[in-house]
């Protein structure tokens, strides 16, 4: 296997939604590459990061469109396969654990119900050892009781026992490029850790490629190999993660001083403020 | 005038409405504006508006009496003599025939359309909000009336209530109604324990405000979408009783029923039966396109976010 | 006088065999204007605690008494004007087609205020969303504004007691910041009373002044946030949690 060639490379992508009052540009022009690495993406709500997850799986739905000049998954390319061999790489090949774990679940099926039917999907595994796969799954996001929540609907689970059910689902397929949108924001601090060890395990022993994105720097920085900071479309910034602390960009500064502290508390949490210039600056490349 | 309009255009696409008319205007005229791109979708409401004027100003529209007969002048083929259709077996121009009889299929369809969706919707948003025992109560009902097919559960209506257009309406809704409640349920259901219907159970509201405030607004355009594309089969159903002979009784001239009549000169005389069975098919289609452009438009899940 | 007084408090979903406890003999106070943290494992029950004392959790056991008055098993609309709640995720907590103008005057109507027009233009500007987003609908918003609705919405009726679950879990870092300074703002204003369930101890540590700590449907720990930040907890699964949160970069 030749480690050098980078899983995914993505050159110049763009989505754009016609609106009725014109045109909006969520991602503007952004390059870069996935090698056997934890790729974090981190930038404000709004700043483009799940369109850019969503538009790598072609899951933008008109009016929106997506351009790029390269995107390619191990050398094909993404943007020209026919639809059905899409379907065929996502959930498959490349999976992505969507932002809003309860609003991505059906509402009227078991949770162990949903995780069988999308395994069986894509592998042909007989159902007693798609449930046996899936409750050993449950198991490994450290949820408790696995065989009492593979019976669970939607609704009867708690806010992080949703984002752990649909990273178990994700998991299930083993899949070669993996897009976190914003996996752990509902989960307590440990549950966290454990989530992210089995992410980190997945990337060193199966070498696997992660997407990871969040708003929240500090996490980013902790788990990561590469940061690649956005905003309004476009990345203002790229640094490897450990180099954090000596990053410039006002943005990035921004986002790390508003993140309440529980060693160094302060009187009042300090608010971004935006500068109209960051907008207008040319794009940096995170390509390898 | 082009900057009053544009003025206009601006006003209805403002993302920050000032007013409750403004802010539900522009949602309207959003919800147009993405009806219209639809074209096929825009075909179906011309056919319709069409058809809809043509009920309404049919005796302008006429040219002859739908019901005066003229055995001299039986089953004359489309174009002689001003009969634009031609003529039935009785002498009757079918065009003005045609032309009356929109207006009781558009009736049926009209009334169909408020009650069946109407019983539909209270059965199912009760048994899906309510849940135990009603639920399974109200849904087994349902699951009765949806074992028999269509047709001849309206065929057993009516034949209990007596031929006539208001039984065939009655016969039809309900007959119609079980799916609609099955609809309704499952929304209910995937809405009865969402944040927003307890937020406003937290502020004190009963359950009766729950359903009708909050829970039906979203199961309506679900139900506006299943109704216009089931408008067709409704519409084949009136025509399969007037057919049949149960529905709108002779001489009116039910489109079905037109059908039926003209079925013994098929092979001679094809436009007896084509004629109508046209104007079924033409109000058919109209209704079914019309229902996927709503679907665009309303679908909760497409569009707005 | 406590604002909140919680005894013995059980909370179970299922019956028989199925049951399975999600709040096992839970006890706290919460004094008058103070805001109280709920912080612990996911799936501990914090969400349900808050469900079982604004009455939506089906079956429950205990003492709960708001101000002093025992709650029975119905809520009356007195104690929904008294008790309110924020929940967790704004993109589910808003009726998708409603506008923010109508959301807060059917709340308004319900509680029988009269001056609605002039009280959704003050509570507006309260939640510093101003009168722009008046009619606009939720489609329209982003996650922090919706969340300003949502607590909007909440301070309608003028309550005593605010129950926060993780307000601001699925925001961005900095409306977050926005968020905390704004609850802590009404707080000071209204002379609130805060339960305020979150997983982050930063956030929790930045707004409260007591914190319990969950794990498996029980309290394992109540500290103060003075003896949280310098990391003097008793037990082994508050000390796991405190040491797994002090990481930040700088
Ligand atoms: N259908 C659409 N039409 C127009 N604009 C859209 C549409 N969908 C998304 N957008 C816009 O695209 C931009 C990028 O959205 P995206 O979901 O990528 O943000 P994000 O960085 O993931 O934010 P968050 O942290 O809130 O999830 C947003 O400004 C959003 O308003
Ligand atoms: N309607 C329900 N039916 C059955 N079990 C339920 C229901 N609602 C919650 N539970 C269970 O109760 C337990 C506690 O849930 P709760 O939502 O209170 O957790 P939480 O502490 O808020 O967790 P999180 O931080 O992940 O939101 C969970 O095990 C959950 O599965
Ligand atoms: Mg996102
Ligand atoms: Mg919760």
């Amino acid at each position: 296997m030749n480690d050098d060639k980078p899983l995914l490379d993505i050159e110049n992508l763009q989505v754009r939604f016609a609106t009725r009052t014109g045109t909006f540009e969520a991602v503007r022009g952004i390059s870069f590459t996935l090698g056997r690495e934890r790729l974090g993406i981190v930038g404000e709500s709004g700043s483009g990061k799940s369109m850019t997850g969503r538009a790598i799986l072609r899951l933008i739905r008109s009016p929106g469109t997506i351009e790029a000049d390269r995107m390619a998954l191990h050398g094909e390319d993404l943007l020209s396969v026919p639809e059905k061999r899409m379907r065929q790489l996502r959930g498959g090949k490349i999976s992505m654990i969507m932002q809003d774990p309860k609003f991505s679940l059906n509402p009227v099926m078991s949770v162990g119900q949903q995780m069988v039917e999308a395994l069986r999907t894509h592998e042909s595994v007989s159902k007693a050892e798609a449930r046996a796969r899936a409750i050993a799954m449950l198991e490994e996001v450290s949820i408790r009781d696995p065989e009492r929540v593979y019976d669970l609907f939607p609704h009867e689970v708690s806010g992080g026992m949703g984002q752990r059910i649909m990273i178990a689902m994700m998991l299930l397929p083993n899949p070669e490029v993996l897009i976190a949108d914003e996996p752990t924001s509902a989960l307590d601090v440990s549950v966290q850790l454990q989530v992210l060890d089995i992410m980190d395990r997945l990337v060193r022993e199966r070498g696997m490629g992660l997407i990871f994105i969040s708003h929240d720097l500090n996490l980013v920085a902790k788990f990561c190999d590469r940061i690649v900071i956005m905003y309004a479309g476009r990345i203002v910034e790229v640094c490897k993660a450990s180099e954090l602390r000596n990053a410039s960009h006002p943005y990035t500064l921004g986002l790390l001083n508003s993140v309440p502290d529980l060693e160094h508390p302060r009187e009042r949490l300090e608010v971004l403020q935006r500068d109209p210039a960051w907008r207008e600056a040319p794009s940096v490349s995170a390509r390898t | 005038m082009t900057t009053n309009t544009h003025g206009l255009r601006d006003w209805l696409l403002s993302d920050e409405p000032t007013s409750r008319r403004q802010a539900s205007l522009s949602a309207w005229y959003k919800g147009w504006l993405t009806f219209r791109s639809n074209t096929l979708a825009m075909l179906g409401l011309g056919v319709l508006v069409v058809l809809i004027l043509a009920a309404i100003f049919a005796p302008l529209l006429a040219s002859h009496d739908p019901f005066a007969q003229d055995l001299g002048a039986r089953l004359l083929a489309p174009g002689v003599d001003g009969h634009l259709f031609g003529t039935d077996s009785l002498g009757r121009d079918i065009y003005s025939r045609i032309l009356y009889g929109a207006r009781i299929s558009i009736y049926i369809v009209l009334l169909v359309a408020m009650v069946a969706p109407l019983v539909g919707l209270i059965v199912g948003t009760v048994a899906g909000y309510a849940g135990g025992w009603v639920d399974v109560l109200l849904m087994r009902i349902t699951d009765i009336f949806l074992a028999f097919p269509r047709l001849i559960l309206a065929l057993a209506f009516v034949a209990a209530l007596g031929a006539g257009i208001e039984n065939a309406v009655l016969a039809i809704s309900l007959t119609a109604w079980p799916p609609y409640a099955r609809i309704a349920r499952a929304e209910t259901l995937t809405m009865r324990n969402s944040d927003f219907i307890h937020a406003i159970r937290l502020q004190g509201a009963g359950h009766t405000r729950i359903v009708t405030r909050h829970i039906w607004p979203l199961c309506i355009s679900s139900l506006v979408i299943r109704v216009t594309l089931d408008m067709a089969g409704i519409i084949l159903t009136a025509a399969g009783l007037g057919f049949l002979g149960l529905g709108a009784q002779p001489p009116s001239p039910e489109w079905g029923a037109m059908i039926s009549e003209g079925r013994k000169y098929i092979l001679d005389y094809w436009w007896v039966a084509t004629i109508p069975g046209l104007a079924i098919f033409a109000i058919s289609l109209a209704f079914n396109l019309l229902g996927d452009g709503l679907r665009d438009v309303l679908d909760p899940k497409e569009g707005t976010s | 006088m406590s604002a909140i007084t919680i005894r013995n408090l059980n909370v179970w979903f299922g019956a028989g065999a199925e049951r399975s406890d999600a709040v096992k003999d839970v006890s706290f106070d919460v004094a008058e204007g103070e805001s109280f943290g709920l912080v612990g494992e996911s799936g501990s029950g914090k969400s349900t605690i808050l469900r079982a004392i604004e009455g939506i959790a089906p079956n429950w056991s205990g003492h709960v008494s708001i101000a002093g008055e025992v709650l029975g098993k119905r809520r009356s609309r007195q104690f929904y004007r008294n008790v309110q709640m924020v929940f967790q995720d704004p993109y589910a907590s808003l009726h998708p087609r409603q506008t923010v103008d109508r959301v807060l005057s059917e709340v308004m109507g319900l509680h029988g205020f009269t001056d609605i027009d002039s009280r959704i233009g003050r509570l507006l500007d309260d939640v510093g969303l101003g009168s722009g987003f008046r009619f606009r609908y939720p489609h329209q918003l982003s996650g922090g504004q919706r969340q300003r609705v949502a607590i909007a919405r909440a301070l309608a009726p003028e309550p005593r007691i605010l129950l926060l679950d993780e307000p601001t879990s699925a925001l961005d870092v900095s409306v977050q910041a926005e968020i905390l300074n704004l609850l802590a703002d009404l707080r000071a204003e209204h002379n609130l009373t805060y339960v305020m369930v979150s997983h982050d101890l930063g956030v929790v540590g930045h707004l409260c002044e007591r914190i319990a700590v969950m794990k498996s449907a029980e309290i394992v720990e109540v500290l103060g946030v003075g003896e949280m930040r310098k990391l003097e907890a008793n037990d082994p699964y508050t000390r796991h949690l405190l040491e797994s949160s002090i990481h930040s970069v700088r």
